[in-house]
């Protein structure tokens, strides 16, 4: 039977839901990793048992963790099998070294810090895992301090793409308010050597060589918290989404403005039409319709919650710039919570489904592509991450 | 017996209860100790201390017979009562935020 598998990442634990096809009725897991904060879970595209989790502590640093049965069980990869009574196999995968290498170029040392001097690049966290759509071993990390790993053996080890951070611009890279981190990651479908980055905030990248190289792609993007708004690197990028049938096109929810590029980033133009404001952090693509595409209007850069107490998404089924609020079953009152950039996913059956976490602990979902709304799960840690497997 | 404790959190990593136990040929040094941890438990490797510098991770602490031995040199050799038993090296997250 189909059937969806929710992943949720909270400040304190993941949570799996789970229903069949139907998405009307809900199961949540126990909580996963109780305590520690779960940034991002996502599945393989080839293998939807095969799951990697980032799991971080301010205490106990960065652990991944990945599941090979859907969720029942989790290992750190790698390992050997642990002295009775441990059991199973359980080895490092947490060892995130930025490559200061002669051979990979130009790593540097330093970015740019909140007062204008130079700061040494200091791994935190994982933000983003973006398992590969064509090799099941091959997993992407997008890190804080901002940089691109790669595990070609399921986790286990991970390996700098240090091009991208030895960019001529890397000494101008600034943290956002959140840190200065990776964490959009889109692998063209069609093109194994074409990958689209973005960062916090130094806006976005992409690379035409399996991340050896990388150049910035942020033409048309202007931002007025910048000296020169129209500078080559700097925005605060958000989030990005791409349909895989047409991946040429991006579209962004940058701090402000949500953007569109028809031609794989070399040029963006400004798509927020009619939206009530057009700041926010996710955006995501409808699963069968490319130009059909979903925001969460947030009121300011200061105020981090919807318009209004009124939680509204809002779809462009034209690929933006006319846009409709999507209120059925939404809260439109009293509501003061925020959306974070990787906590909004779609699904695939038939009639796509739209899910999206909140800060305070909702999850909702809409079965028919965002038309009606209801909450599938109430009361969880603050939500970081949403993704959906579909199960067929 | 060296006797260990960790915090729970790391309990779970590893996949263990209540205290660790080691046997150590002299002199055990905090390095040899915590070398030792990190080689049964590899997947602790980076949740005490960095994998690379082995500097103490920032909210860890170490503490022992009373002292907090967080600050010590890591080839100094541990309290005669940790090396015997007697009390445990317990290695502790330390509490932040208000």
């Amino acid at each position: 039977m189909s059937g969806v598998r929710v992943l949720v990442g909270t400040k304190k634990g993941a949570f799996i839901i789970t229903s069949d096809e139907k998405r009307e009725k809900w199961e949540i897991s126990e909580p996963l990793f109780a305590g520690w904060e779960m940034y991002h879970l996502k599945g393989s595209p080839i293998d939807t048992d095969r799951i990697f989790a980032s799991q971080t502590s301010g205490w106990f640093g960065q652990i991944i963790q990945r599941s090979d049965d859907g969720g029942k069980t989790w290992n750190t990869p790698g390992g050997e099998k642990l002295p009775e009574p441990a059991g199973p196999p359980s080895g490092v995968s947490n060892k995130f070294v930025y490559d200061t290498s002669e051979e990979t170029g130009k790593p540097l040392s330093t970015h740019q810090w909140y007062d204008g001097t130079q700061h040494p690049w200091e791994f935190s966290r994982v933000w983003h895992l973006e398992p590969s759509p064509t090799d099941l071993d091959t997993v992407y990390a997008g890190v804080e301090d901002a940089a691109l790993f790669r595990s070609t053996d399921g986790g286990k080890s991970w390996h700098e793409l240090a091009g991208l951070r030895g960019h001529e611009s890397g000494p101008s890279w600034m943290p956002g308010a959140g840190g200065m981190c990776l964490h959009t990651i889109l692998l063209d479908p069609n093109d194994p050597n074409r990958i689209y980055i973005a960062i916090s905030a130094a806006g976005a990248f992409r690379s035409d060589d399996a991340g050896k190289t990388w150049r910035p792609i942020n033409k048309g993007l202007s931002s007025n918290y910048i000296p020169d708004p129209s500078a080559e690197v700097g925005h605060c990028v958000h989030n990005m989404a791409m349909h895989p049938s047409n991946p040429k096109t991006l579209f962004m929810q940058k701090h402000w403005d949500v953007m569109r590029t028809d031609d794989g980033g070399d040029n963006w133009t400004e798509v927020s039409g009619n939206l009530p404001t057009d700041f926010g952090f996710p955006i995501a693509v409808h699963a069968h319709e490319p130009d059909t595409i979903y925001v969460v209007p947030i009121k300011s850069d200061s105020e981090h919650f919807p318009i209004d107490g009124k939680l509204q998404v809002y779809r462009s089924r034209s690929g933006g710039n006319e846009w409709e609020a999507l209120t059925n079953g939404l809260p439109q009152s009293d509501c003061y919570v925020n959306i974070l950039r990787d906590a909004m996913a779609v699904d695939t059956l038939d009639s796509c489904g739209i899910y999206f976490g909140t800060t305070g602990g909702e999850v909702y979902c809409s079965p028919d592509s965002g038309d009606t709304w209801t909450a599938i799960a109430n009361n969880l840690p603050k939500v970081l991450s949403v993704e959906v497997q579909t199960l067929k | 017996m060296i006797r260990v404790t960790i915090p729970a959190h790391l309990r779970t990593l590893a996949r263990v209860e209540g205290e660790l136990e080691f046997e150590l040929d002299p002199p055990v040094t905090q390095d040899v100790l915590l070398t030792a941890i990190e080689d049964r438990y590899p997947m602790l490797k980076g949740t005490i201390r960095d994998h690379v510098t082995k500097k103490r991770r920032p909210f860890i602490r170490f503490f022992a017979c009373e002292e907090d031995l967080s600050h010590e040199s890591l080839d100094a050799p541990l309290p005669q009562k940790v090396v015997n038993g007697e009390e445990p090296y317990m290695v502790v997250g330390g509490i932040a935020g208000g």
